[in-house]
Order: C-alpha cells, then structure tokens, then sequence
C-alpha cells in the first residue's frame, strides 16, 4: 500500500472512512450534504487501496460534526464504515455506523401498491435482522431484502 | 385489559392474550341486551366495493345501539376530486367516534391511525391485512370445535391470498396442525412458512387435498383467481383438483368442519352446503359478534 496522502488532512469536521467501495456518492446522497451544508467543503476518495479491505471509499465534511444517529443511515449501504469527528487535525471521537432499529424517510418501499408512494409522507421501515439486512415497511408490512435496498441507489 | 382507544390494524399488533380476550367478548355479544354504544357515531369508509365487512359492521353497530355514517363508493365522494386520504381522516375523524376503512393500497390503514385521534379499525388495505376476518375465522373454529389447537388444511391461493398469510399466523400462536394445500405456482411464500415456524406452528405442504382430508378438523378453503394463470386451460386443470365436493368428502371425519371467506365461485360445490360439514355461512353470522365485541372495546364500551 502506498502512504503517499492523495487527500489532504482537514482541520476540523468529519471523516467517514471505511465506506464500501463505490458507495461514497450514495453515501453524500443519504446525507444530503449538499442540501444541508451547501457552502461547506466535501472531499470524496474513490477506490483508495485499504490493508483492511482491499479497497474503500473515503468522505470528508470540513467544519461539520456529524450527529450521533444522523450517520447511521449510511449503514443500510456502508455497513462498515466508521465515523470520525475531528477537531484541531485530531481524532476526538471514532465510532462504527450501526443500522438503526426505526429508517425514516431514506428509503422508498419496494412494494408499488404502497399507500407511502401515493400520500405526501415519510417513509418508515423497521429492522428485521442486520446481516443480512431484512426492512419491513411500518406501512404495508411488506418486508425488502438487502438486494431492495442497494437497488435503490 | 383496556382496548379503549386502540387501532385494530394489523394481527400482528395483538398478543395471544389480547385475542383470546377479543373472542371471549365475542362470545357474550351473542346474547348481548341494551344499547353500550348509544349516541356513539362509526364512519364506515370503503373506498373500496365489499358486501359482508360492512353490512356486518353497520349491523354491528346498529346492534349495540350506535349510529353509522359513511360512503361505499369513493366516486361520489370527495376522493373523486383529489383529496388526500390524509385530508378524508382528518375530516371525518371530526364526525365519529370510530372509523372503519377499507382501502386498496396497502398500509392506508396504518397511515390512517397515525392521523387520526379516533380508533381506526382496518377492514382490508390492499392485499395486506383484514384483522376483523382473522378474528372472525378464530372465532367461529373456537364456536364450531371448543379449541384453537385443531388440525386445519388452508386450500387454494395460498401465495397471494394475504388474508390466509395473517391466519396461519394467528393459528400459528394458538399451537394448530398447519397443512397447506395448494396448486403448483401458488404455495404460501417461504419467508411466512419461516415466520409460521418461528412462531412454534407445525406446518406440512402438499399438492393433494384428498389425502389430507382424513386427518383434517377443519378445512379453510379460498378462492383460486383466474388471472393468476397465464394459460386459462392450466386454470381449468387446477381448479377441479381442489373443487370440494361430495366425493372429496367421502373420507372426513363426520364432525370436519368447511370454512370460505366468501364470496365463493365454485370452489365449494353447492350440495355440500346441505352437508353438516358446511359452516360458512355460520362463519358470516360470526362476523358479527366479532365486530361488535370490537367495536365496543375499542370505543371503551366494554372492557
């Protein structure tokens, strides 16, 4: 593995690390960064060579901490990645992602006749099991399989 | 227990606690005297056509003294101009005192009770859930065999008949001998066979009714729709090998019992019905006790 640094250390902010490879674009789209923080500066690592896990994709938000929860959404996709919270070019806080018991509005409910695709509202699913991941809608209790879930992204 | 207030929406919202107590109530509301829901208003709104469900929970209501308002057909109601059914609730919620809704997208129900103050009582959302046919089939195997825990073949449409998935789930609870009968293509889906045997339920698949017959205490028999089949003559086929009939009868038990949610189309020949093995149209008489019982504790009636 190299250790040259493609990207650049940031100051303060967050540092999600360890996203599956090819996930960060949906990973930014999940979060909405560019609607929540449009003025802040993101940088996105594709594909970057990991001992770990051969390779990952890597998300930097400048000058933004991440909520606890707000980040777990990205779970449904990078199940392994970790969130870091930088303060002054130092690791405060490090912590897996973990897939939250109740999704709110991330996904949309693979079942057409679903009366979420037909009212103005939010989506809501709950956790059947976390490996695989298997989502029951709160609505029509149909239940979506992993495959569901990534095909949406 | 206090059902005051609560949505009936989905079975697996009820512990087995919690239905027993749903039955027990039903069984007084047989001989049931006064008026416990006199002044009480119920919407009834079924966007959807259906005879039984709400001429039985009309007569249900009128029976314990209540007053019903609604629509059957969504035509001529406001849905006709566009209104959410979001907006529908929050304006009839303002009416009554109870709603009951039929609907065909799966999980109105469910969005209905979020919205609403008023309990909200699922009468079919799609081809999702029917908790009030669920009871009612408990019901009347309770009534007819004095227990749950009874040898039953569920027949016909087992992948897409949903109401039979919600069934087999409650029979499931109450320890029953599961055996699914249905034609090839049609077999209940493996994820709730998985969720029936997690539940502790004993469940056997086959292909052929007749060899089942013998064993069975009750068969529940459903409807096999026409348009599942891409090849009309392969419908044909099919159908006959599960017609129930004088001759498939042959080898029951004398006190087997026959169950259909109806409407029937010809699943069930016509002589059985003169048979002591047929009981579905005690099975609609059911219907009513059922809901009533319902319908009083949701509306803190009855306790």
């Amino acid at each position: 593995m190299t250790k040259d640094i493609k990207v650049k250390k940031i100051k303060n902010g967050t540092v999600i690390d360890h996203i599956t490879a090819g996930q960060a674009l949906n990973v930014l789209k999940i979060l909405g960064i560019a609607e929540e923080y449009p003025k802040t500066t993101v940088t996105v690592a594709m594909n970057v060579p990991s001992n770990k896990v051969g390779s990952k994709d890597i998300v930097k938000v400048e000058g933004r901490e991440l909520k606890a929860g707000e980040a777990d959404k990205i779970s449904l996709i990078a199940s392994n990645a970790t969130i870091n919270i930088i303060r002054n070019y130092e690791v405060v806080e490090k912590k897996k992602v973990s897939i939250p018991e109740l999704i709110e509005g991330v996904l949309k409910c693979a079942n057409p006749n679903c009366v979420t695709h037909f009212e103005k509202m939010r989506s809501k699913f709950m956790m059947i099991t976390k490996n695989p991941i298997k989502l029951r809608c709160l609505y029509c209790e149909r239940a979506m399989t992993e495959e569901d879930v990534v095909r949406q992204f | 227990m206090n059902f005051k207030g609560r949505d009936i929406i989905s079975i697996r919202d009820f512990s087995k606690g919690e239905i027993e107590h749903i039955l027990k109530i039903a069984g007084k509301m047989e001989k049931v005297r006064g008026e416990p829901l006199r002044g009480k208003i119920l919407a009834c709104l079924f966007f959807e056509p259906s005879t039984r469900t709400r001429l039985s929970f009309e007569t249900a209501m009128e029976k314990l003294g209540g007053k019903v308002i609604g629509f059957s057909e969504p035509q001529i109601a406001s849905v006709a101009k566009g209104e959410s059914l979001s907006d529908t609730i929050k304006t009839v919620e303002k009416y009554c005192d109870a709603i009951v809704i039929r609907h065909p997208k799966e999980g109105s129900a469910r969005l209905s009770a979020e919205i609403s103050e008023k309990p909200v009582i699922n009468a079919g959302d799609g081809s999702n859930q029917h908790p009030t046919q669920t009871l009612l089939d408990l019901y009347t195997i309770k009534r007819e065999k004095g227990r749950l825990n009874v040898n039953i073949a569920l027949v016909g449409d087992l992948k897409y008949g949903r109401t039979v998935h919600s069934l087999a789930y409650a029979l499931a609870t109450f320890d029953a001998n599961i055996t699914l009968v249905s034609p090839k293509g049609l077999e209940m889906p493996r994820e709730v066979i998985s969720d029936l045997q997690k539940l502790g339920g004993r469940i056997k698949e086959t292909n052929e009714l007749e060899k089942v017959i013998p064993e069975m205490h009750v068969l529940y028999t459903t409807r096999i729709q026409k348009e599942r089949f891409p090849d009309p003559e392969e419908y044909e086929k099919v159908k006959g090998g599960y017609k129930i009939t004088l001759e498939t009868l042959k080898n029951a038990k004398k006190d087997l019992i026959i169950l259909h949610p109806l409407p029937r189309i010809d699943e069930i020949a016509p002589e059985v019905d003169a048979t002591r093995h047929a009981k579905y149209f005690e099975q609609v008489y059911y219907g009513l006790p059922v809901r009533m019982a319902i319908l009083g504790l949701v509306l803190g009636a009855l306790k």
